[in-house]
């Protein structure tokens, strides 16, 4: 699904460059849970947007099912974005003059479907994340968990391939936050690859891969079968700090 | 471009945001306002100004002697210049004269029908006259040429001599008496948009027959076919260098003769109204450009204002264009929904002010003393002010919208 090879990501700081990314090989099959930790400032942002193609990348080479992500339109991008990934980002990023049903409905207005039927679509999806009665609030008059759970129910409606949520939980108190984990379970279930970037090793511990981001580079990937001893690393730290 | 779903969709950004909305179209309301009324007052003051030259033809020409001021060929200054029958043959062969109209100055002249008499002018003429003066026979006809070549002794009267010496009785056929001759009345007159309608109109070969004036004319009243104020200068020249040699004067001793043309005075007259109309152009369009300035400022300042927005729509699938298209659209909506209620409010304040002084004027309004007349916009520059407005809010809003393309979801969704 997805392929990163020797991906290199430097930012310009006027006269210097800030090398971000120094090198990344990843591969996130089909299907996958996937968290990236890291401490602040490592880059796990850069990268997730380099996922989702809001950002470019310099050097190394980006497959996305199969299809090189390389020097794109705007409008490819857009139009690739679209189809392909959902966001969901820690301050939710919901339209404030927009009521929940037409924040769900957006990503189809830019599909080209009609007002009726997309908000039709909308109401269902905010059903399904048991918020029906909501469909007519404005987010400020939602909670953090509500919202975010609009935001899910949007990053969902144009049926991506693949969902980003950049510290869904970091907005959210501990509750909440496996509330809105277990939905992205529920979303990764039906099949969709899930990438989350996260602090927290608690919700790190409840996807199937963490990879691990150090000065640009990646540290370590801890797979299924390693996260036993994950969780017994995250307990030592929790001890020493 | 006429997409219901994109017009929703700027519709309810613009319904969800009233005050800015009214901000930004405000100025553009208050441009198209004020160059409605400055417009509509131009037209209402040159309106009132033509109006008046309309009252006689405007191709009219006066001509009347005096005395000279000037030595001209061994003669001295102050000797009178007179006119005469044959000064009449001439000025009508001189190209460019359309019809032209000789008159005898009577004095002082008492009309009296049965017991009662009054006092009025008698204008002795050729039937030409009526093509200068432009009088509106109520009964009767005007002066004819077979009056002339026979000296009848008939006469047109005013409707005011009508009123005075004959009451209610009918005057067409009756004999009035002018200074004790009498003549047959076959015409009553009024001179449109005039008050006074006290004056008498007679055959001048009969008044010169009648009164003594042997073959004498005071003055000329002609109309000429110049259209230009060249042109009508040309003749205007042609005329008294014609009079000059003839009557032996200096052509320049405006006091032997002299003139007045009144085409040349419309024309001239005209011409600053043009000036001032093209002036008040220039003001409305500068009050419109700030108006412009104005939307483009508030559309940047909203584009500022709606960066995250922008981004999330980016991240979500929006395409450049359609971010351009959302960011013209309002613009260009706001510009011409706003400029349209200012042109509605401000030509519907000059078809007020139009209404009041109608009303108001009431019969004085038939005086032809207006300098204000019917001071409304006519429809073709509402319309091009209409198209003017929507090319103002394209314009308003292309650098907003730039701005708009160019903001990169990535930048408008890192956390401040
Ligand atoms: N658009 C940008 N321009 C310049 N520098 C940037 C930009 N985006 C990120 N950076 C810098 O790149 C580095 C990595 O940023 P990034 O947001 O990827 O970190 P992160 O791992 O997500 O950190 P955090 O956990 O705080 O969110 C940081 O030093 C940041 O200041
Ligand atoms: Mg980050």
């Amino acid at each position: 699904m997805i392929k990163l090879n020797n991906i290199h990501k430097s930012y310009d700081m006027g006269s210097s460059k800030l090398h971000v990314l120094k090198g990344i090989d990843l591969e996130i099959e089909q299907g996958e849970f996937v968290s990236i930790m890291g401490s602040s400032g490592s880059g796990k942002s850069t990268l997730l947007n380099i996922l989702g193609m809001l950002d470019n990348y310099d050097e190394g080479s980006y497959l996305l099912a199969n299809k090189l992500i390389a020097n794109m339109s705007e409008k490819k991008a857009a139009q690739l974005r679209n189809d392909m990934v959902g966001f969901v980002f820690q301050s939710f990023n919901l339209i404030s003059f927009k009521n929940a049903m037409e924040n769900v409905a957006l990503p189809l207005y830019y599909k080209g479907v009609n007002r009726k039927k997309r908000n039709a679509i909308a109401l269902e999806y905010l059903e399904k994340l048991g918020l029906k009665e909501w469909a007519e609030h404005m987010p400020n008059e939602m909670s953090g968990g509500q919202k975010q759970r609009v935001a899910i129910a949007r990053a969902l409606i144009s049926n991506p391939k693949i969902i980003l949520a950049d510290e869904p939980t970091g907005a959210l108190d501990t509750s909440t936050s496996y509330e809105v984990m277990d939905i992205l379970k529920e979303i990764n279930d039906a099949g969709i690859t899930v990438i989350i970037v996260t602090h927290e090793h608690d919700i790190a511990a409840m996807t199937q891969k963490v990879v691990r981001l150090k000065d640009g580079r990646i540290d370590e990937i801890i797979r299924n079968g390693e996260l036993r001893e994950f969780r017994h690393t995250y307990n030592k730290e929790l001890v020493t700090a | 471009m006429f997409d219901i779903d994109k017009w929703q969709e700027i519709l309810s950004t613009i319904k969800k945001n009233k005050m800015r909305t009214f901000l930004t179209g405000f100025s553009v309301a208050w441009g198209i306002f004020m160059l409605m009324i400055l417009l509509g007052s131009g037209n209402g003051l040159s309106n009132g100004v033509a109006s008046n030259f309309m009252n006689d033809a405007v191709n009219a020409m006066w001509i009347w002697t005096g005395e000279t001021t000037i030595a001209h060929q061994g003669l001295k200054p102050g000797r009178p210049i007179q006119f005469h029958n044959d000064d009449y043959d001439i000025i009508t062969n001189i190209p460019g004269v359309e019809t032209a109209s000789g008159r005898y100055f009577m004095g002082n002249t008492r009309y009296s029908y049965g017991k009662e008499s009054g006092e009025y002018t008698t204008v002795t003429c050729h039937p030409e006259l009526n093509e200068v003066d432009r009088m509106e026979l109520l009964e009767g006809r005007f002066i004819n040429d077979v009056d002339i070549l026979q000296t009848r002794k008939v006469v047109v009267i005013g409707k005011d001599i009508h009123e005075a010496l004959f009451k209610e009785k009918p005057a067409l056929g009756e004999y009035v008496r002018i200074n004790n001759v009498p003549f047959k009345v076959v015409g009553v007159c009024i001179e449109p948009e005039s008050t006074r309608n006290r004056n008498a109109y007679m055959p001048v070969s009969t008044a010169q027959k009648v009164f003594n004036g042997s073959n004498r004319l005071h003055n000329f009243a002609i109309t000429i076919n110049g259209e230009t104020l060249d042109e009508s200068q040309a003749i205007e020249e042609r005329i008294r260098t014609t009079f000059a040699r003839k009557h032996r004067f200096d052509v320049a001793d405006e006091s032997a003769m002299g003139m007045y043309n009144k085409l040349e005075n419309y024309i001239q007259t005209m011409r600053i109204f043009q000036a001032i109309k093209i002036f008040i152009w220039i003001i409305g369009i500068g009050t419109l450009i700030a108006g412009i300035v104005g939307v483009s400022n508030i559309m940047l300042i909203v584009v500022k204002e709606r960066t995250k927005e922008i981004g999330i729509r980016k991240a979500i699938g929006a395409s450049p264009a359609s971010v351009i298209g959302l960011i013209l659209l309002e613009s260009i909506l706001i510009t011409t929904l706003a400029g349209y209620i200012g042109l509605v409010l401000g030509t519907g304040l000059m078809e007020l002010v139009n209404y009041a002084m109608v009303q108001s004027a009431g019969d004085a309004a038939g005086q032809g003393e207006t300098i204000f007349l019917n001071p409304t916009v006519d429809f073709g520059v509402a319309v091009s002010a209409t198209i003017l407005l929507v090319v103002a809010g394209t314009i308003a809003g292309y650098i907003p919208a730039k701005r708009a393309a160019s903001i990169k979801p990535i930048v408008a969704l890192r956390d401040e």
